[in-house]
């Protein structure tokens, strides 16, 4: 039993462990140690290919983990009120969203995309003044946002209802009882509880995105980032300058996780 | 079946110095799906009183309490505060305060953000001095002063609940609801707490309304009672009345403890009435308002009420002594008759004294003067 788990983590984590050996390699080759170092990161973050790339994912990361933190928010509490089959259908869908692969959600977004823009597309050059360029819409990063966002929203959602459903009722309606109007109440007492969990979801959401390689390489049109970056890069046989982007961005993801449990953790009190 | 109530028989008794009826339920009913949780409610609740709604578990105590703060529209019928139909306003625009059984206090304030909240939330403004000094008086009032920068979790379940108080009182309501407020409370802290509302419903001169289960919580408390059964009213009176003439069998076991003789009602005549047991026994007592002869009825007497010696007395009932429990000032007998079953006598301290008590299995006769009986319709 213990010589299994241990060969279970072994399996998990040995490919892991090396990369971020290996990023630290003095020596150029992927086979051999020749010492410690830590030029490949300098060179990754010189880099000016990886520059773009990490700016793209991060703005991607944040607005979408924003948009999905407002709107899976006000979808949580909207769900609140809503009882009996309703209910257990849009729970229901969004668990499958959670759960269904990423490259399902890549293809059928990339197919609804393209399919809209080719009935807007003419459209808008219709109506556009004669003379001036219309505009095209196309892949890039708004598609990137958008389906990123759609994809964590359902994240957000989850963790925030799984907080509203601890809350108790009568908090609600004691503020009501107290001259509060539903606004007031939202804002002085729904919002407050339900704020690291907010904060959680947005954590989540970001990580997701800024860690997703297969919706992204669907969507991104001719934007890249930081994991197609790597992707492609790889295609040219790893450097130990992609072990250093590996590591680097590994790192950030477990400390924005192990932040978004820590705020679920400490929940109901303050 | 419980007599139809009028809304007459039931309104506000005017008191001295306020006669006006702050609130009133008219033929108010409500029904959860299959579910009739209140029936054609009548009642009126006069400025300044502290009234109870008094019944078991799931007869309709908090929904009533409900429909007053407007947490849920009556299916029927009109609730009325001040004299304006209220059905239709929303709780927040209500001027009532409703202390929760679980007190629901916000969690991320402290105590005085707590007390404060219902006046943070008027408009116009109330100037930031002004809520600092109301708060500060509340909570004087519930004696929690220095505790303001208290967070909620850092209080003890009694400290909590006179949180929930100060935070519905400092906004003067109209109506106090308070739904089991001291349930949660243990045995000796709940009797402090009894207390402090008392004085502090008193000292407000604030209308209480307040749900219980507990008789005694009710009778210590109240002006008035409403006693509830399965979703419908079933007298509405002050302690001494509901104790003292029950309109039922269900309010006399409700209310305070009583033996009851089943028996047929014989006759009816002058305010007192004859029943005769099954084994053909004759009792006598008051007859209970809109007795019939010729119906099935039970006689009901205290336990107090009852003499019990060991000569026979005129018309006394031989029983067995069957059990004998020492309450202090007190000694309650569980005593057997050959027909009418189990009885509950409660002596007091001094007749004891002077008779040396009974022992289990010795042979007694009770007695009781026909005035302390009532007969009663059996529901
Ligand atoms: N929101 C609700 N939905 C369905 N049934 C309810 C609801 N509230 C109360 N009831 C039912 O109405 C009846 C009266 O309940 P309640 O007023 O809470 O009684 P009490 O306070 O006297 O214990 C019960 O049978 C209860 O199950
Ligand atoms: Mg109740």
């Amino acid at each position: 039993m213990r010589l299994y788990t241990v060969v279970v983590y072994l399996f998990l984590y040995a490919p892991i462990a090396i990369i971020a050996l290996f990023s630290f390699n003095a020596g150029r080759h992927a086979s051999q140690l020749q010492g410690f170092s830590t030029q490949w990161y300098a060179r990754a973050l010189k880099n000016p290919f990886v520059m773009d790339a990490l700016e793209t994912s991060l703005i991607v990361a944040f607005v979408s983990a924003t948009l999905a933190s407002v709107l899976g928010t006000l979808a949580a509490v909207g769900l609140q009120g809503i009882r009996g089959p309703a209910r257990t259908v849009f729970d229901a869908i969004i668990y499958v969203a959670v759960m269904i692969p990423g490259i399902v959600i890549g293809i059928a977004t990339l197919i609804a995309l393209v399919t809209v823009f080719e009935v807007l597309n003419p459209w808008l050059a219709a109506l556009w003044p004669e003379g001036a360029q219309p505009p095209r819409l196309s892949m890039g990063i708004g598609s990137l946002i958008a389906a990123h966002t759609m994809f964590t929203m359902a994240l957000v959602i989850i963790i925030v209802r799984a907080r509203l459903g601890t809350l108790e009722q009568a908090l609600a309606e004691a503020s009501a009882d107290l001259y509060a109007t539903p606004l007031g109440t939202f804002r002085q007492v729904t919002l407050p509880l339900i704020a690291p969990a907010i904060l959680a979801g947005f954590l989540l959401s970001f990580t997701f995105s800024f860690d997703d390689f297969i919706i992204a390489f669907f969507v991104a049109g001719s934007e890249t980032t930081l994991p197609i970056y790597v992707f492609s890069s790889i295609r040219r046989g790893v450097t130990p300058e992609i072990n250093a982007i590996g590591t680097m961005v590994m790192v950030a993801s477990l400390v924005l996780l192990i932040v978004a449990q820590l705020i679920l953790r400490r929940g109901p009190r303050r | 079946m419980a007599p139809k109530a009028s809304f007459a028989q039931y309104a506000a008794r005017p008191q001295a110095g306020v006669s006006a009826t702050v609130a009133e339920l008219r033929s108010v009913s409500k029904s959860f799906g299959d579910v009739l949780a209140a029936q054609d409610l009548n009642l009126g609740i006069a400025r300044g009183e502290f009234l109870s709604f008094l019944g078991p578990s799931g007869c309709g105590k908090t929904t009533a309490l409900r429909m007053l703060a407007g947490f849920e529209a009556p299916s029927s019928g009109e609730v009325l505060i001040d004299g304006q139909v209220v059905n239709a306003l929303e709780p927040f625009r209500r001027p009532v305060n409703m202390v929760f059984q679980s007190y629901a206090l916000f969690p991320h304030l402290t105590v005085a953000d707590n007390i404060g909240y219902g006046l943070r939330q008027r408009r116009p403004r109330l100037p930031r001095q002004e809520i600092a000094e109301k708060v500060g008086r509340a909570l004087e009032i519930v004696r929690l002063s220095g505790f303001d920068r208290r967070r909620i979790w850092e209080m003890s379940g009694g400290q909590q609940q006179r949180v929930a108080l100060a935070r519905a009182i400092v906004n003067e309501p109209k109506l106090l609801l308070l739904d089991e407020p001291l349930a949660a409370l243990d045995r000796k802290l709940r009797k402090e707490m009894q207390i402090e509302l008392q004085d502090l419903q008193r000292q407000l001169g604030i209308t209480f309304v307040l749900v219980t289960h507990d008789q005694e919580e009710a009778l210590s408390l109240s002006d008035r009672i409403c006693v509830m059964r399965a979703g419908r009213i079933v007298q509405v009176g002050s302690p001494q009345e509901l104790y003292d003439h029950p309109n039922s069998r269900y309010v006399a076991d409700f209310v305070g403890t009583s033996n009851f003789f089943e028996g047929r009602v014989d006759a009816v005549e002058g305010g007192r009435a004859r029943l005769v047991t099954a084994s053909g026994l004759t009792l006598a007592g008051r007859a209970s308002a809109g007795l019939a002869a010729g119906t099935t009825g039970c006689l009901s007497i205290r336990p107090e009420q009852i003499r019990m010696t060991r000569a026979p007395e005129p018309e006394s009932q031989a029983v067995t002594v069957h059990n004998r429990i020492f309450l202090g000032e007190h000694t309650e007998y569980l005593v057997r008759h050959e027909t009418l079953g189990n009885i509950n006598v409660l002596t007091p301290r001094q007749a004891e004294q002077a008779d040396r008590g009974f022992e289990t299995g010795e042979t007694a006769h009770l007695a009781w003067s026909d005035a302390a009986a009532l007969v009663l319709k059996n529901d």
